[in-house]
C-alpha cells in the first residue's frame, strides 16, 4: 500500500475580498507547480474561489491551508478551508444545487464538489466548518470518493 | 535585564527627555535644514521648523515614558498624522520608503553632537550610555516613519485601484447600435457595479440594441461572477438591448458546466468578432469576404 505524504505550501488568511484574490493567485501558482493542465487548474481555482468565499461570507472569515501531496508517482494538491462560524446544520441540503441561505445562486458548494477529485466537509453547528478538497494530476490514486 | 541596568536606563531616558526639551530650539534649527524637512517644506523654512519642533516634542514625550523601543508608545501618536502627510508627500515625489527612512537616520548625527557637547558641561557624567539611549530612540523613530510611509503607500495604491476601476471599464461603440465592454481582471461586486452602470448609460446614449460583454480577460468565472454577468444581461434587456457574452475560453466553459451554472438564456459567442458578426446580422448588415464572396450569418 502506497503512503500519501504531504508538504504544507501555504496557510493564507481569508478576511476580505482582497484575500480571496490572493487565495486564487496562490492556488493558480501551486497548481501550476504541481503540474496541472490548464483545464484542471481552472477547475481547482474556481472551486477554491467558491469555498474561500463561503468561508468569508457564511463562516465570517477563516483561513486556507494548501498541501502538496505525493502518492507513489501521483502528485496532488489539497486545500483545507476552515472557519469558526455557525457551521452548516444540514450538509445534504447545503450541497443541493440552488439552495442558498443568502442571495447567492446556491451553486458554490455542490459545484466545488463536482470540480475536484476528493471532497469532504467537517462541520458542527456552533463550532465552525472545515471543507477539504483534493485534486490529483492524471489518475487519482484512489477511486473517486463517493460524495456523501 | 538586571534591576541595576533597568534603573540606569530609566535615568538615561529621563536625561534624554530633559535634553530634548531644553535644547528644542537648537535641534529644530539643525533639523529644519535636513533633507527630511527641507524636501517637504520647500517654500517656508518656518513650516519646516514647526514640523521639526513637534517631532522633538514627540520624542521627548516618548523618552519621558521610558518606552524608547516601542512603536506604539503614546508619544508617537501625536506626530503620526504629520509624519503620514510628510511621507505621503515624499512618496508622491517618487521617494521610496527606504529613502525616507534614510533621511530620518540622517537626523541623528547633528543631535548626537549636541548631546555630547551638552553632557560635557555636566560634571562627571559619562555620555556613552545616553548616546546609546538616544540612538535607540532615533532607531525607533526610523522604524515608525518607515511603517507610516509604507501604509501611506498602501493608501495611494487603494486610491489608484479605485481610479483604475473606472478607467478599466470603457464601453466601446463598435457600430451604430452596437456597444461592447472588454472586461479585464477580477469581476468582483464593486467592479461589476461599475460595469453595469457604464454599460446601461452607454446603451441609453448610443441607443444601442446590442451590448457585447467580452470576458476574454477575466481569469476566473465562479458562481458570483456568473451571477453578476446574468444580472447585467437582465438589466440590459430591461433597457431594450440584447446582451451577448463573448470570449468564454474552453477551460472556463468546462468549469461553468461543472459548476452547474445555466447560461442557457444568455447568447454566447466564442470571440468578440463572432459576437459582432451576430449582432450585425441581426441588424440586417452582412459582412462579405471580398475574395470568396462568402459571408452572411454566423
Ligand atoms: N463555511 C460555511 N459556514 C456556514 N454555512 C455555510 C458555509 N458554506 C456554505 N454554507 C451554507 O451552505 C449554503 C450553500 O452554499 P453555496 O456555496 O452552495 O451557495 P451560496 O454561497 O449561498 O451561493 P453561491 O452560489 O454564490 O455560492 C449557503 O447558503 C450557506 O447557508
Ligand atoms: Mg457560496
Amino acid at each position: 500500500m502506497t503512503e500519501t505524504s504531504g508538504r504544507v505550501a501555504a496557510c493564507l488568511p481569508i478576511r476580505s475580498d482582497t484575500d480571496l484574490a490572493w487565495v486564487r493567485q496562490h492556488v493558480r501558482q501551486a497548481a501550476a507547480e504541481v503540474g496541472f493542465g490548464l483545464v484542471e487548474q481552472t477547475k481547482l481555482i474556481t472551486a477554491a474561489s467558491e469555498l474561500a468565499r463561503n468561508t468569508l461570507v457564511h463562516g465570517g472569515g477563516g483561513q486556507v491551508e494548501s498541501v502538496f501531496l505525493d502518492h507513489g508517482r501521483a502528485r496532488g494538491l489539497r486545500l483545507t478551508f476552515t472557519d469558526e462560524g455557525p457551521g452548516i446544520p444540514d450538509v445534504e441540503r447545503a450541497l443541493t444545487d440552488g439552495y442558498t441561505s443568502g442571495g447567492g445562486l446556491g451553486l458554490g458548494l455542490g459545484g466545488a464538489r463536482r470540480l475536484v477529485h476528493e471532497f469532504s466537509i467537517d462541520t458542527s453547528p456552533g463550532h465552525g466548518t472545515s471543507v477539504t478538497v483534493v485534486c490529483w494530476v492524471g489518475v487519482p490514486p484512489r477511486p473517486r470518493e463517493e460524495a456523501r | 535585564m538586571t534591576d541595576q541596568s533597568t534603573a540606569n536606563r530609566g535615568t538615561s531616558t529621563r536625561i534624554i527627555s530633559d535634553f530634548l526639551q531644553r535644547r528644542r530650539e537648537q535641534i529644530v534649527q539643525r533639523w529644519a535644514d535636513e533633507a527630511l524637512f527641507r524636501t517637504v517644506f520647500t517654500v517656508s523654512r518656518d513650516e519646516a521648523a514647526e514640523a521639526a519642533g513637534s517631532l522633538v516634542e514627540a520624542l521627548a514625550s516618548v523618552a519621558a515614558s521610558g518606552r524608547i523601543e516601542d512603536l506604539r508608545a503614546p508619544g508617537f501618536t501625536g506626530v503620526r498624522e504629520q509624519l503620514t502627510r510628510m511621507a505621503a508627500s515624499r512618496a508622491r515625489g517618487g521617494a521610496a520608503p527606504s529613502q525616507i527612512a534614510d533621511e530620518v537616520a540622517a537626523l541623528r548625527p547633528s543631535i548626537t553632537d549636541l548631546l555630547i557637547t551638552d553632557l560635557a558641561g555636566s560634571d562627571g557624567e559619562a555620555s556613552g550610555p545616553h548616546v546609546v539611549t538616544l540612538t535607540v530612540l532615533m532607531g525607533t523613530l526610523r522604524l515608525f516613519v518607515m511603517e507610516t510611509a509604507l501604509s501611506a503607500g498602501e493608501e495611494i495604491i487603494d486610491r489608484q485601484r479605485l481610479q483604475l476601476l473606472e478607467v478599466a471599464t470603457p464601453v466601446i461603440k463598435l457600430w451604430s447600435g452596437i456597444v461592447a465592454v472588454p472586461l479585464i481582471g477580477t469581476l468582483d461586486s464593486a467592479r461589476s457595479q461599475v460595469v453595469m452602470e457604464s454599460l446601461l448609460e452607454a446603451i441609453v446614449d448610443q441607443q444601442a440594441k446590442f451590448a457585447i460583454l467580452d470576458i476574454t480577460g477575466v481569469p476566473t468565472v465562479d458562481s458570483l461572477v456568473a451571477q453578476h454577468l446574468m444580472k447585467t444581461v437582465a438589466a440590459a434587456r430591461l433597457m431594450g438591448a440584447e446582451c451577448i457574452v463573448s470570449g468564454i475560453r474552453p477551460a472556463i466553459a468546462q468549469t461553468i458546466v461543472h459548476l452547474g451554472i445555466d447560461l442557457g438564456s444568455v447568447i454566447t459567442r466564442a470571440s468578440l468578432a463572432d459576437a459582432l458578426a451576430y449582432a450585425l446580422h441581426q441588424e440586417g448588415a452582412v459582412i462579405v469576404d471580398r475574395a470568396t464572396g462568402a459571408g452572411g450569418p454566423r
